[in-house]
């Protein structure tokens, strides 16, 4: 039995260590806006964060995760207020949508880290994450307007 | 073990789409249906929808709900449809509920989401379903307040009588109207008039997107459900010969695992049921993760499968196919292109007397392209749920065709058509690959088996390397100049593996006095369909980088000799049936002359290629500004312009322009599925290589062609001419030629011998 902290709750989960923490967060515990997209941490659909940092969850043991503060795309806003949800709803940033949480994750600890960033910043840290269908200057946009966002506060 | 459910269980998504007030439908499909019996008492309690028709449903409360007909992969459907009922039915947009309905083509239409064609097959009749609604209510207004109807108004979802002062909102009459029979020929709105259409609106599931919610395939869940993969043959060619389950059944969590035959021997396949492999071995568990561990564990001989025949539906019975068992490689699929290339192939079309003019010609420029398999990669893998007993069937996930999928489960599982119900969820991605309905075949032989409800998932790998591929495709280019360098004939000579690209009544044809286009094809058993303009994502490439090149030899500017062209197609033109409009293909060119300021001075930085294309009723050109960055080829900027009539939501059509262009610009330099030994190399991403966030352009700018003809297509149009306008731009950026997809590989295709 592991024990999880997600989203600031725990769960008892009986499952083999070595399982990925996407499956447990998908197929046990129901959290499904956690994305599978390659299964080889080359896509970023499935990022989430872990203590604070964004990492792939397909490839995350949850022996891994045991301890630590698990995040996902349901838990990143009390009520889909993070300003960077609100900046992909400004800009209608999303098509198909299925990689956009896995967007939003990686972006998310880019604005924690870097509270100005630049195009290139940008483009540095998103690079792990695909969008296939051509999303990415819209991402690009709502992440400067989050970061805007993010200062007047 | 704790397991906690999430509410996306078969009854919350019944009681989302549960129907209650009977009334009235209007449809347009002549294919007879019976409704979906979806009721339950519990249900029926909840809320008392009146549906208007089989788009509009509106509640005492004033609630509106639409209902979307066609399935949502990204092309945004789900809003713009209903934009269009919303505006003939004058109802505040804001406040409207938009809804996904089921598969249902008696109440809702044709429901196909391919050959951008959702704007065009509906654009009437939503306007229309809108509208009559809207009569209706004020029907059932004019009888309450016994009042003439033509004294009636209507404004954001109310009815007024100015001369009485009466007026009353659409619930407080919706039960009413729901009993008046469907008035006929309601008159629609100017277009002058539309105050939702042409407006940009959010994306009504934009939301949900953001939030996580379960919107798609792989999403949804249902009581007592079981995984279930596909261990699919290591290779275009094996079939499976024996397998030993015992260690894998051994596993933790693993329920079954069979072999199943999708189709029986001399099941008659419509064009949409293709599909890479019949014999499927199975494996059925509890969690995805434990039933991708039990697949490493089966110990499986497979054998080449030799050749094989598929059977084809014809108008006259079944056509025998040979599907030849090769287990081919990339190296021999080129040169088969080659060496096909010389002989004779079928002619497609043929206007003058092309021969004479290239015997006499004083100069002759021939080039060959080529273009190699793609695979969709859609981020949702294939999958599919699945609950199937001998009675009946329920199937919910990602589809673009489930018109064209249902007949075939009825033949396959022995089931009459009304006892099959198909959900759509979400799409992450389709591009094409989701028409190809053979994975809904496949969950519900699963489930039957198995007699479990299941969801198909597909892995990466499998969705990779089990596809239903672009083919891949060449084609030669020729062009006879006369001594003043004037264009005399032009010919095209198109083939590939499994069939051709060539558009034979396109652009050029029509404004050259010699024309021949001929196709050829090669048997393969690398499975191919529908990807994003089909055919047109290769023409658009070879043709338009051949035209740029002509245009070079003719020292003419690419943009105005493409004019010309067209000047020459519209005033006086050569042969019948040219399929595109020249003055609608000169307007995106001088649109995008003006628009990226062409001829400027101040573009000195950036190599510039253009292209333009017409395909699916829409033309698209677009300018691309390269440079060289780190010694690969980056787009920095773009422009944009498209004539796709109107423009329901600009907004949103701005976005997917710019993705088209995103993908546009990735497919051409990095996109390539190739082959060894029957086996794909490139079986997920670290392999297959898709364009990333660093890659992207720093600015897509999207102008359209303001004009008030019915709208048609924008997810497939966009797409093509940007493969032209970036090997153009290469060309400026290195002085080469780029004859060889994908560009960013090393080019081993000199273009001409």
């Amino acid at each position: 039995m592991i024990t999880l902290n997600i989203n600031k709750k725990n769960y008892k989960v009986d499952a083999d260590p070595n399982t990925p923490l996407l499956w447990v967060l998908r197929d046990i515990i129901g959290l499904v806006g956690t994305k599978y997209g390659c299964g080889v941490a080359q896509c970023g659909a499935c990022t989430v964060h872990l203590d604070g940092e964004a990492v792939r969850s397909c490839v995350t043991k949850i022996s891994r995760a045991q301890g630590k503060k698990v995040v996902t795309i349901e838990g990143l806003s009390e009520s889909n207020n993070h300003p960077l949800q609100k900046a992909w709803l400004e800009l209608d940033v999303s098509q198909c949508g299925y990689c956009q949480a896995g967007q939003i994750m990686s972006a998310a600890v880019l604005l924690k880290e870097n509270k100005n960033p630049t195009d290139e910043d940008i483009n540095d840290a998103m690079a792990g994450n695909i969008c296939r269908c051509g999303t990415y200057l819209r991402i690009r946009e709502a992440i400067q307007l989050a970061a805007k966002e993010q200062q007047k506060v | 073990m704790e397991k906690i459910k999430t509410d996306n269980s078969r009854r919350a998504f019944l009681k989302a789409s549960a129907l209650v007030g009977g009334g009235l439908m209007i449809h347009f499909s002549g294919l007879a249906k019976l409704a979906m019996p979806t009721n339950n008492g519990e249900i029926e309690a909840a809320v008392q929808w009146s549906e208007i028709n089989g788009y509009v449903k509106i509640t005492p409360d004033n609630l509106v709900k639409i209902i979307c007909p066609n399935p949502e992969f990204g092309q945004n459907v789900m809003t713009s449809l209903p934009m269009i009922v919303a505006e003939e039915l004058e109802v505040e947009w804001n406040k409207v509920v938009v809804e996904m309905g089921p598969h249902d083509n008696v109440k809702l239409g044709p429901q196909f989401t391919g050959g951008s064609n959702s704007m065009r097959m509906y654009w009437r009749p939503l306007r229309e379903a809108g509208a009559t609604a809207r009569n209706m209510l004020m029907q059932a207004a004019a009888e309450s307040w016994a009042v003439p109807i033509a004294e009636i108004t209507t404004k954001g979802g109310v009815l007024y009588h100015e001369k009485s002062g009466k007026k009353g909102k659409y619930g407080d009459f919706a039960s009413k109207a729901a009993t008046i029979p469907v008035p006929k020929g309601v008159k629609l709105k100017e277009v002058k008039d539309f105050n939702v259409v042409r407006n940009s609106q959010k994306n009504v599931e934009g939301s949900k997107i953001v939030s996580g919610k379960p919107l798609f395939g792989l999403d949804y869940k249902h009581e007592g459900m079981l995984i279930a993969m596909i261990q699919h043959p290591p290779a275009f060619g094996m079939k499976l010969k024996s397998f030993d389950a015992s260690q894998a059944l051994k596993m933790p969590g693993i329920k079954d695992i069979f072999s199943l035959k999708l189709y029986e021997d001399g099941f008659e396949q419509g064009g949409f049921d293709v599909r890479t492999f019949n014999d499927l071995l199975v494996v059925v568990g509890e969690t995805t993760w434990e039933v991708m561990n039990a697949r490493k564990k089966l110990l499986v001989e497979w054998m080449p499968a030799g050749d094989t025949k598929d059977t084809m539906a014809g108008r006259s019975g079944g056509r025998q196919v040979i599907v030849p068992g090769t287990l081919e490689n990339t190296t021999d699929q080129y040169a088969k292109m080659l060496e096909n290339a010389a002989k004779p192939a079928q002619q497609l079309r043929k206007d003058g007397d092309p021969e004479t003019a290239f015997k006499n010609a004083a100069q002759v420029i021939e080039r060959t392209y080529t273009a190699p398999f793609l695979a969709h990669n859609c981020m949702e893998p294939m999958n599919f749920f699945a609950y199937v007993t001998d009675e009946k069937a329920l199937l919910v996930g990602p589809l673009q065709a489930p018109g064209w999928t249902e007949p075939t489960l009825s033949k396959v599982l022995k089931l009459p058509a009304d006892k099959i119900e198909i959900q759509m969820t979400r799409m992450g991605g389709g591009f094409g690959r989701r028409a190809y309905g053979h994975y809904l075949v496949e969950a519900a032989l699963i489930s039957r088996k198995a007699k479990a409800p299941i969801k198909l998932i597909y892995s990466r790998e499998d969705d990779t390397t089990y596809g239903i591929y672009r083919p891949m495709y060449t084609a030669t280019y020729r062009a006879a100049l006369d001594s003043n360098k004037n264009l005399m004939a032009f010919h095209v000579k198109g083939g590939g593996i499994p069939e051709h690209a060539i558009h034979a009544n396109r652009f050029p044809a029509g404004a050259v006095d010699n024309y021949l286009a001929e196709g050829w094809q090669i048997p393969s058993n690398i499975t191919i369909g529908a990807f994003r303009a089909p055919r047109s994502n290769f023409n658009a490439a070879a043709e338009q980088s051949f035209l740029d090149e002509l245009a070079e030899a003719m020292d003419k500017d690419p943009i105005d000799f493409r004019l010309e062209l067209l000047k020459r197609a519209k005033e006086n033109p050569v042969g019948k049936n040219n399929e595109y409009d020249a003055d609608r293909y000169a307007g995106v060119l001088k649109l995008i002359k003006e628009k990226s300021d062409w001829n400027g001075a101040d573009h000195k930085k950036y190599n510039r290629g253009v292209a333009a294309y017409f395909c699916h009723n829409s033309y698209a050109a677009h300018v691309v500004d390269m440079i060289m960055k780190d010694g690969e080829p980056y787009v920095e900027r773009v422009f944009s312009a498209i004539d796709c009539g109107i423009v329901i939501n600009p907004d949103a059509a701005t976005n997917m322009v710019q993705g088209a262009v995103v993908d546009g610009i990735g497919n051409s330099l990095y996109g390539g599925l190739t082959h060894k030994n029957g086996v794909v190399e490139e079986n997920n991403f670290h392999k297959y290589r898709i364009i990333r966030m660093h890659e992207a352009p720093k600015k897509i700018e999207v102008f359209f062609v303001q004009n008030d003809i019915d709208p048609t297509g924008l997810g497939e149009p966009p797409f093509p001419p940007v493969f032209g306008a970036v090997a153009n731009a290469l060309h400026k950026a290195t002085g080469k030629r780029f004859y060889q997809q994908p560009f960013a590989l090393p080019q081993t295709n000199a273009g001409s011998v």
